[in-house]
C-alpha cells in the first residue's frame, strides 16, 4: 500500500451518493463498487447510465437511489450521453450561462452495454475527446435479463446461452479485452480494478477523474447469482480473480502501464474457478488450458509494466 | 430592413438554426441533409457561431448525445434523414418521453430497400407516434422561419417537448429560392434565450429517466399524450407571434380554393406547391377543387381539418410512403379515421405518389382528380406504376 492509499481512505467521504435501500442482490460486487466509485466522485457529478442491474436497482419511479444528478437513457449510449453533458457543461460555461464549476462527467454501464452493444458509442466518445469517466461494471454476463452470455463471459464459464452441455463446454470464446480496446484509443488513462481492493479502486476513479480527456475504469463485479457463488464469498472470490492472475489490477497513464496490485506468485487458478458454480463442469484438461491464457497475459502485463516504465513507479 | 437573398434551401436553414444561437450540434453525415451540417460546422470553424459541434459516429449517437446536452440546459440540434432516422429511432422516442425539446430537422427521404436517396415520407412516417410535435414545410422561407418558431414551441415551458421540421430532400434541400431574412433584432424579441425547466447539474440532485411498474407505466404514457396534444394552442400561439413580427401568418392546414370545392386535395411538404399549381389550372378549367395543405402532422388538427373538408364531397390524399397490407397510406388511412364520425363525410381516394424521388407533375395530378370523379379511381391506389 502506497501513501497514496493512506490519504485516499482518510479522505473518503461518509456521505452516501448511492442511498441504501436500491433492490440489488444480496452479496452484489456491482452496487458496492457503484457506491465506492460515487464516494470517490463526490457531489460535484453527474452520471449517465445504461440499462441494466444498477439501473434497475436504483431508479423504481417514483423513488430513486441517487443523490446526485443522474440520468438513464437507453442500453448502448450511456458514451453518448455523457458526451451531450459534457459538450453541454463546456460550451454553457463559455458562453456565461452557467457558473464555472468542475463537475465530474461519468457514464456507467455493464460488461454488455460497454463490450458489446455499447461499444460503438464508447469508441466515438473516447476518440472525440470528450472529458469524462467511463467506468465498467463488468460481471461477465448479462444478468439483468437473466445471466446471458457477454463478449465478456470469462472461457468457459456457463450461461443461460452458453450452457455447458454434452458437446459445448460452456463459453467457448475468450473474454474480449475492453481495457485494451480502451488504451487503444491514446487516451489519458485506464485502469482495471475491484471493489476487494477498494482503496485501489477510489485512487483509479480519482485519477480517471482529474483526467485531462477520456478515462476508462473497469471493474471486476462479482455477480453471486449469476456466478453461483454464496452472498458471503464475493469479496473473497474478488481477490481470488486478483491474486489468481485471472484479473490483473493495473493502470495505464499515458501509455505508462503500472501493475497497482502486485502478485509475486500467483495463487492456483482452481481457488478462483472451483467455488463458482458457473465454472463447475470444467475438465482439468480445460482449466489447464485456460491457466496457460491466464499465464501468458500476466506475463504480457508485466512485460509492458516493465518495459514502458522503467523507474518502475 | 427586410433583406431578401438567393441561396440554397439547407443553407437558409442552417444560417436560421445559427440565429437561434443554437448551443449544441451533434450530427452524423447522410445524405440529403448534410449540406445543413457542413454548413453549420463551418460557422463554428469561423467563430460565427459559439457551438459545440459534435461530429458523432452514428445517428444513434446523435440524438443520445442531444438528450444529454439538451438535460444539461444547451439548446440542442441536429439534422438526419431515412436511415439515419431508423438508427436514431429508439433514442427519438425516449427524447419525447423525458421531455427534452430538441429541434431536428428532417430531409425527408425513403428508406431501405432498395436503398434510395431520393426524397418522399417513409422516414417521417415510420416515427409517427414517437411523442414529437411534427410540422412540414414547403419551401426556403417556411424553414427559415420554423428554426425560430420551433424552438419557441419546444421549450415553452407549457409544451417541453421536441420538435421535428420536415422538408423535402433534394426537391427542397438542395433548391436555390429566394428567403426573406429576418432583422435580429426581431429574433432577439421573438425568442427568449432558452430556460430549461429541469436541469442536470450538481445543485440539484435530480434523477431522470427512472423506469416504470406497471403501477404508473399507463399513467405516465397518458400524461405525456396529453401533453403532445395540450402543445396545440402554444404552437398556433407561437406562428400567431412570428406573423404579427414578420407578415407571415402558419395554420395548422391551409386552405386554397376550398371554400366552394366538391374535391380537394390533401399534401404535405412541397408537394403542396405543385399540387397548388394543378389547382389553379384545374380551377381555369372550371373544375371545382382545393388545396389542403396539412402543416402540422402532430398533435394531429382534428377540429380544424374537419372544419376545412366539411363541405367537400371528394378528398383526394396524397401519401409518400406505404403502410405495407395496411388501409392506404398513413396519411389517408389517419384522415378517413378523423373524418368516420362526420355526418357527412367525404370520400376519401388515397394515392400514393412520388415514392423515391419519382417526379409527380402537374397533369399527374389533373389525372388523379379524373380518376377519382369519374368513380373508377380504387380507395387506394399507388399512382403511376409503369408496366
Amino acid at each position: 500500500m502506497n501513501d497514496a492509499n493512506v490519504y485516499a481512505v482518510k479522505s473518503l467521504t461518509k456521505k452516501e451518493y448511492l442511498a441504501p435501500g436500491h433492490r440489488s442482490c444480496l452479496g452484489c460486487g456491482e452496487v458496492l463498487a457503484v457506491r465506492l466509485v460515487h464516494k470517490a466522485l463526490g457531489r460535484n457529478t453527474i452520471t449517465a447510465s445504461a440499462t441494466g442491474c444498477m439501473e434497475i436497482v436504483s431508479s423504481p419511479f417514483p423513488l430513486t437511489s441517487w443523490e446526485i444528478p443522474w440520468i438513464h437513457v437507453a442500453f448502448e449510449n450511456a458514451a453518448a450521453v455523457a458526451g451531450g453533458i459534457e459538450a453541454a457543461l463546456k460550451v454553457l460555461e463559455r458562453k456565461g450561462k452557467i457558473a464555472p464549476k468542475d463537475i465530474h462527467v461519468v457514464a456507467m454501464a455493464g460488461d454488455g452495454g460497454t463490450a458489446d452493444i455499447g461499444l460503438q458509442a464508447l469508441s466515438g466518445a473516447m476518440e472525440r475527446g470528450h472529458k469524462f469517466l467511463y467506468v465498467c461494471y463488468d460481471n461477465e454476463a448479462y444478468m439483468n435479463t437473466g445471466v446471458q452470455r457477454s463478449s465478456a463471459t470469462p472461457f468457459g464459464a456457463h450461461t443461460t446461452t452458453s450452457p455447458a452441455g454434452e458437446i459445448v463446454p460452456g463459453q467457448i470464446t475468450w473474454k474480449k479485452n475492453m481495457p485494451e480496446i480502451a488504451v487503444a484509443h491514446n487516451i489519458p488513462y485506464v485502469a482495471t480494478a475491484s471493489p476487494s481492493y477498494p482503496l485501489d479502486l477510489v485512487n483509479k476513479i480519482k485519477k480517471g477523474a482529474e483526467a485531462e480527456g477520456p478515462a476508462y475504469v473497469h471493474i471486476l463485479s462479482v455477480c453471486p447469482t449469476g456466478w453461483g457463488v454464496g452472498s458471503e464469498e464475493t469479496i473473497k472470490i474478488g481477490r481470488l480473480a486478483v491474486q489468481t492472475g485471472f484479473f490483473p489490477l493495473y493502470e495505464v497513464e499515458n501509455g505508462r502501464y503500472r501493475i497497482t496490485v502486485d502478485c509475486e506468485e500467483l495463487e492456483p487458478l482452481e481457488r478462483y474457478l472451483q467455488p463458482q458454480r458457473r465454472f463447475r463442469h470444467l475438465t482439468k484438461e480445460m482449466i489447464d488450458f485456460i491457466r496457460q491464457r491466464v499465464l501468458e497475459q500476466w506475463e504480457e502485463l508485466k512485460r509492458r509494466a516493465g518495459q514502458t516504465d522503467p523507474v518502475a513507479g | 430592413m427586410k433583406k431578401r437573398v438567393g441561396m440554397e434551401v439547407s443553407f437558409a436553414a442552417a444560417e436560421a438554426i445559427k440565429l437561434c444561437n443554437v448551443d449544441v450540434i451533434a450530427a452524423y453525415p447522410i445524405t440529403p441533409q448534410t449540406h445543413i451540417v457542413e454548413r453549420l460546422s463551418e460557422y463554428v470553424a469561423n467563430g460565427e457561431l459559439d457551438a459545440e459541434f459534435v461530429p458523432v459516429e452514428s445517428e444513434h449517437s446523435a440524438m443520445s448525445l442531444c438528450v444529454g446536452s439538451q438535460a444539461t440546459g444547451a439548446r440542442s440540434f441536429t439534422c438526419t434523414s431515412s436511415q439515419g432516422l431508423a438508427l436514431m429511432s429508439e433514442i427519438v422516442y425516449i427524447t419525447a418521453s423525458l421531455r427534452l425539446p430538441v429541434v431536428m430537422m428532417l430531409a425527408n427521404r425513403s428508406l431501405s430497400g432498395p436503398l434510395s436517396i431520393w426524397n418522399d415520407h417513409s422516414d417521417v412516417m415510420s416515427v409517427r407516434d414517437c411523442g414529437w410535435i411534427q410540422l412540414f414545410v414547403r419551401n426556403s422561407q417556411e424553414i427559415f422561419d420554423h428554426a425560430f418558431i420551433s424552438y419557441k414551441i419546444a421549450e415553452d415551458h407549457n409544451v417541453l417537448l421536441p420538435l421535428i421540421i420536415n422538408f423535402d430532400g433534394f426537391i427542397l434541400s438542395h433548391m436555390f429560392e429566394p428567403v426573406e431574412l429576418v432583422e435580429d433584432s426581431i429574433i432577439k424579441q421573438y425568442l427568449p434565450p432558452y430556460d430549461p425547466k429541469y436541469v442536470l447539474h450538481p445543485d440539484r440532485a435530480l434523477t431522470m429517466g427512472a423506469f416504470a411498474m406497471p403501477a404508473v407505466y399507463t399513467e405516465t404514457k397518458k400524461a405525456q399524450d396529453e401533453a403532445l396534444r395540450q402543445s396545440y394552442p402554444y404552437i398556433l400561439k407561437a406562428w400567431q407571434d412570428w406573423g404579427d413580427l414578420t407578415g407571415r401568418y402558419y395554420h395548422p392546414v391551409e386552405e386554397s380554393y376550398t371554400e366552394d370545392a366538391d374535391t380537394i386535395f390533401v399534401a404535405l411538404g412541397s408537394f403542396a406547391e405543385t399540387t397548388g399549381e394543378a389547382v389553379k389550372t384545374m380551377r381555369e378549367q372550371g373544375h371545382k377543387v382545393g388545396l389542403l395543405n396539412l402543416r402540422l402532422w402532430r398533435p394531429f388538427p382534428f377540429e380544424a381539418f374537419s372544419r376545412a373538408v366539411k363541405n367537400a364531397r371528394n378528398l383526394i390524399v396524397l401519401d409518400r410512403a406505404i403502410s405495407y397490407g395496411g388501409p392506404g397510406g398513413p396519411v389517408a388511412s389517419e384522415i378517413r379515421s378523423a373524418l368516420y364520425n362526420l355526418e357527412n363525410r367525404p370520400q376519401v381516394y388515397s394515392f400514393i405518389s412520388g415514392l423515391g424521388g419519382r417526379d409527380v407533375t402537374v397533369q399527374d395530378y389533373i389525372d388523379m382528380f379524373e380518376k377519382a370523379i369519374s368513380g373508377k379511381a380504387p380507395q387506394d391506389e399507388i399512382f403511376g406504376v409503369r408496366g
